[in-house]
């Protein structure tokens, strides 16, 4: 049985990376970058719409997919940790997008063959551009891991950085031996070090964020705030 | 007289120009209700942040309305998944023609990047590179002819 807040984790998680990744639009370091970027944000939009429409009905409230994303407030959204951090860095982008997509290429491949149907319909379609992210992500982590003294350094400080954060894709979840099986070839690949488990932050899936998410959202929302009922 | 089904065949994707969205595997089904006249039809999205889907929808509306029919209403539908094994073979010529590399078998379970099998659309010669994984729309990746050293869009295999 599929519960609403399970929805919302999935949902908001593809939001806010979408967020995230539109910032990097006009941004990034070449011009093809910046459209991979940009259509990477576009799928996972589209992913949110499908997820956060279906919660809506669900949760019985006649809430759209506009009233979830433009009008709850930080504690009410239920995204990791991961993807609220803010890209201070060209690596960190990269490596939240490796733990993330492959993160999610697990879950919409399990969610898939699952018996709710209309999450079915959307986790098969999610899949195969989750599959194209982590492709893209992992060429760029090889790329920057092995690539210069300068880039290794940077890659290895965002990997070493997220890494923490990657322990709460596993709350309630099963998939962290296959995740690992999909990451750790990679790092091993671009030369870079595993790092070691410890501290493990949590709270996003309850609604305890970092400080970022309010700044996100108030981005993200002021037009919508500021005009309530405002349409396209 | 046009039928119903027609009227929507022949709505042109809004993003490649070329192709009709029955060519593109997006119109999936064309019902009109014998009673009331009213027709659904049904699509499925190609990406699932596909932002042509609102002006196919609108596009759809006005051929049927042009056409006679009034009363439409449009579902989305994502299962099965739209796949580009969906795209016909006059979908692939017309693709072609337009200069882009219509994508090879899909996969299972993910994008194939065999950078072997994409032959330059407008000179045939398979010497060709990527240049960019992502191109002008979510379902194109860019690639460039070493024989002719024109750029050319690439339907990415889904």
């Amino acid at each position: 049985m599929t519960t609403v807040d399970e929805l919302l984790a999935l949902g908001d998680d593809a939001l806010i990376a979408a967020q995230r990744l539109g910032e990097w639009c006009s941004r990034a370091p070449e011009m093809e970058e910046d459209i991979a970027l940009t259509n990477i944000a576009l799928d996972q939009l589209g992913a949110a719409r499908l997820l956060l429409t279906y919660a809506g009905e669900l949760g019985g409230a006649g809430q759209t997919e506009d009233d979830l994303a433009y009008l709850r407030d930080d504690r009410e959204f239920r995204n990791c940790l991961l993807v609220e951090l803010p890209d201070t860095d060209f690596a960190v982008t990269i490596g939240k997008l490796l733990f993330l997509s492959a993160h999610q290429r697990l879950r919409y491949e399990a969610l898939a063959g699952g018996a709710d149907e209309q999450l079915a319909g959307i986790a098969a379609k999610a899949v195969k551009e989750s599959a194209y992210h982590l492709d893209h992500s992992s060429l760029w982590t090889v790329r920057l891991g092995d690539g210069t003294e300068e880039s290794r350094r940077r890659m290895q400080s965002a990997v070493d950085g997220l890494w923490p954060y990657t322990h709460e894709l596993f709350e309630g979840g099963d998939h962290r031996d296959a995740w690992l099986s999909i990451v750790e070839p990679v790092l091993a690949e671009a030369t870079l070090d595993r790092p070691a488990d410890g501290w493990a932050p949590t709270g996003g899936r309850v609604g305890r964020h970092t400080e970022h998410l309010s700044y996100l959202l108030a981005e993200m929302q002021v037009l919508h705030r500021a005009h309530p009922g405002a349409r396209w | 007289m046009v039928t119903p089904r027609e009227a929507a065949a022949a709505v042109v994707d809004p993003e490649i120009r070329a192709v009709t969205i029955e060519e593109l595997g997006v119109l999936r089904d064309v019902a009109v209700d014998g009673a009331s006249g009213r027709v659904t039809v049904t699509i499925t999205p190609t990406y699932s942040g596909c932002p042509a889907m609102e002006v196919i929808r609108a596009d759809i509306r006005r051929a049927l309305r042009a056409a006679g029919h009034p009363e439409v209403e449009v579902v989305t539908e994502l299962a099965p998944a739209w796949s580009t094994d969906m795209i016909t073979e006059s979908g692939r010529a017309k693709l072609a023609a337009a200069g882009i590399a219509p994508p090879g078998p899909a996969g299972r379970g993910g994008p194939v990047t065999l950078s072997l099998s994409v032959r330059c659309p407008r000179c045939g010669s398979p010497d060709t590179e990527q240049v960019s994984r992502f191109g002008s729309t979510a379902c194109k990746a860019l690639w460039r002819c070493r024989a002719c050293a024109d750029p050319f869009d690439h339907i990415k295999a889904l």
